[in-house]
């Protein structure tokens, strides 16, 4: 596609620990476009926050590691970079907001430094520029310049999580990945920070993959979908295709794990089991042992079958209703 | 902050007044006359019992501490009985000597210290990092007068560069100073290690990186500034704490500091030093916590605004701090 503007391809993480390895993310391959919203959607565990810090590059040191593929932003290789050139791309081109507002902010540095000072490393500006710009982008976000001065403990926490969304979109980054802004938040900042950063990312036409855990807000944000589970990506298309047409038996177990308004069921309908220990993965498909559609051939790994244009579902018996691998 | 800072100081006045009671009390327990001790043993009992009616040391205990309270309140800390010179004169002698020791020392050890953490946390589980820690762990093991004598062996004796002892010029400072900088060096090595690796695991260093941050900068300005609130703490309980104990070294080096008159006057029974001495050797330490106390509410605004409140119970904390100081000395 001639306007992707991230192309994941092949990638594959792991960590390291004294007496194993695990195995976060295993051969996704994930395409964002100019000016896209994309949900990544999954339990914990199930690779979504590696994948945002393999893109930045800031995984835990030495833990992390990415063993194989390609991360293509804008025609180069992100993985190929050294670290001085990454700098460069970290908070200007990409940005990052953080799951937990609570700690992502330095709490001995006023807020105004921490916005400026992302905006100082990014442009030749003088300090008493930045700090004007640092100001801006507080009114932008919604909170009053004159707390210019004030640092992370005197905030709460809806208004912490906007400092951060102010410092990420501080250099008008083109990608903005939110892992899980809104996890921390109460249900009435969640609606909030969401609304803000829906029009922040219309007025500044930023692409923006959304790591979470909540369907109702990808329902809401995002024009495509990501269904990870186990370290890789078992569905993905359009937020119609996944929501109205979902294929891959995972999908369709969380969407009925949902409560429905409309039944009257009383309790709650989880997928059974337990996603697979990713140090020790199965081979063939890592749904199986939960799946209640499993056959036999889901012992060897399942192709990638497209049901439909765009739509592409990680699982062998896709087939059968009339889709073509990939 | 002011009226904290002088809220802190008038809560030294009872700390400072039980200090002194114990001080007493422990005094008057301990085997030994001052009578004898200055008389001699061919003295007789008579002249004896005669020289304690005339020191007031046949009267009872509060008798005796309020006599001492009064002295203090009108700035007089006794007389030594054996120079028969006012103890703070020759305190004040003394104690230029002790603070240079200390205040070298310490600065030698921060500048020291610092880095040699920084440069292990930052390198962390690799073998630089294994060898800084284990030499850190060898410094902070071995007992400081050994390694004062090793320097002496090897650099006075052997190499003849430096005087082994006395402190007439400036390089007889060079031995007792690095004597005491290397255990505190490595006190603070590891603390800060320790800081770092702790401030490092934190969010905020990664939102930091996440921004494009150098290397440099996330260290320096984002990590270390937030692990050196601990590490003043240290550096400041040893600067106290040497203030008044840095004994052995002053010893071994000749050097007519504190820790030596201290030591000489609970030779001698010379109630007035010890307790005089020790009220004030108290104090010094008491005011260097609520300067390092200061010193964390510059650097961290968190705790500043705790001061602005002044919700914190901070007289029991600070009186057993003090205790401690005591005891050591």
């Amino acid at each position: 596609m001639a306007d992707t503007l991230l192309d994941i391809r092949n990638l594959a993480v792991q960590y390291q620990t004294d007496d194993a390895t695990i195995y976060a993310v295993n051969n996704i391959n994930l395409a964002i476009r100019q000016g896209e919203t994309i949900g990544i959607v999954g339990e914990t565990g199930a690779g979504k926050t590696t994948i945002a810090k393999s893109i930045m590059r800031i995984l835990p040191n030495p833990q992390g590691k990415i063993v194989s593929g390609e991360i293509r932003f804008k025609d180069q290789n992100l993985l190929d970079l050294p670290e001085k050139e990454m700098q460069k791309v970290r908070g200007n081109q990409i940005a990052m907001i953080f799951q937990d507002p609570m700690t992502a902010l330095n709490p001995i540095e006023t807020v105004g430094y921490q916005i400026a000072e992302a905006i100082r490393r990014h442009n030749k500006i003088t300090q008493a520029e930045a700090d004007r710009r640092a100001c801006d982008m507080l009114e932008t976000v919604g909170i009053p310049m004159d707390r210019f001065g004030e640092y992370p403990h005197q905030f709460s926490g809806g208004m912490k999580q906007r400092v951060v969304i102010a410092m990420a979109l501080a250099c008008n980054p083109e990608l903005l990945l939110a892992d899980e802004p809104t996890t921390a938040l109460d249900v009435t900042i969640q609606a909030q920070v969401l609304d803000m950063m829906r029009s922040l990312k219309e007025k500044f036409k930023t692409s923006v993959m959304l790591i979470t855990h909540d369907l109702g807000v990808v329902a809401e944000f995002c024009e495509t979908v990501a269904v990870t589970y186990s370290g890789e990506i078992v569905e993905r298309g359009t937020v119609e295709h996944i929501f109205d047409n979902p294929q891959h038996p995972y999908t369709l177990g969380l969407f009925g794990s949902l409560p429905k308004l409309d039944t009257k069921d009383r309790r709650l309908k989880p997928i059974k089991g337990m996603m697979p220990d990713p140090t020790n993965l199965p081979i063939g498909c890592r749904f199986r042992d939960r799946c209640p559609d499993a056959i036999e051939a889901c012992a060897a790994a399942p192709p990638d079958v497209e049901t439909e244009p765009g739509h592409i579902v990680k699982c062998v018996r896709a087939k059968e209703k009339g889709g073509a691998a990939v | 902050m002011l009226r904290y800072i002088i809220k802190r100081l008038l809560l030294l006045i009872p700390v400072l007044l039980g200090i002194s009671l114990v001080v007493l009390i422990l005094i008057d327990f301990t085997p030994g006359d001052p009578a004898r001790m200055m008389l001699g043993a061919q003295a007789s009992q008579e002249q004896v019992d005669a020289l304690r009616e005339e020191l007031g040391l046949n009267d009872p205990l509060p008798v005796r501490y309020g006599r001492f309270l009064w002295g203090v309140v009108n700035g007089d800390f006794g007389t030594s009985l054996m120079t028969k010179r006012p103890v703070i004169d020759e305190m004040l002698e003394r104690f230029p000597y002790t603070l240079t020791l200390v205040t070298i020392g310490t600065i030698f050890s921060v500048f020291l210290g610092i880095p040699i953490g920084i440069y292990a946390a930052t390198r962390r589980h690799t073998w630089k990092d294994n060898a800084a820690i284990f030499f850190a762990l060898i410094a902070v093991s071995m007992p400081s007068f050994w390694f004062a004598l090793l320097l002496i062996r090897f650099f006075a004796v052997q190499l003849d560069w430096l005087p082994y002892a006395g402190v007439e010029t400036w390089r007889g400072w060079v031995l007792p100073c690095g004597a005491m900088a290397l255990g505190i060096s490595a006190l603070i090595a590891r603390q800060v290690r320790s800081d770092m690796l702790e401030v490092l695991r934190q969010d905020y260093i990664t939102t930091a990186r996440a921004k494009g941050l150098s290397e440099q900068k996330v260290t320096y300005r984002h990590a270390l500034k937030n692990a050196m609130i601990p590490v003043i703490m240290v550096i400041g309980g040893v600067f106290g704490s040497s203030l008044g104990g840095s004994l052995i070294t002053e010893m071994i080096f000749s050097i007519p500091g504190l820790g030596q008159y201290i030591m000489t006057a609970l030779n001698n029974r010379d109630y007035p030093v010890i307790q005089s001495g020790i009220l004030i050797i108290s104090t010094m330490f008491a005011i260097i916590i609520l300067i390092v106390d200061v010193i964390f509410a510059l650097v961290d605004p968190r705790i500043r605004s705790q001061y602005t409140k002044a919700k914190r119970k901070e007289g029991k904390q600070h009186g057993k701090q003090t205790e401690e100081a005591v005891e050591a000395a």
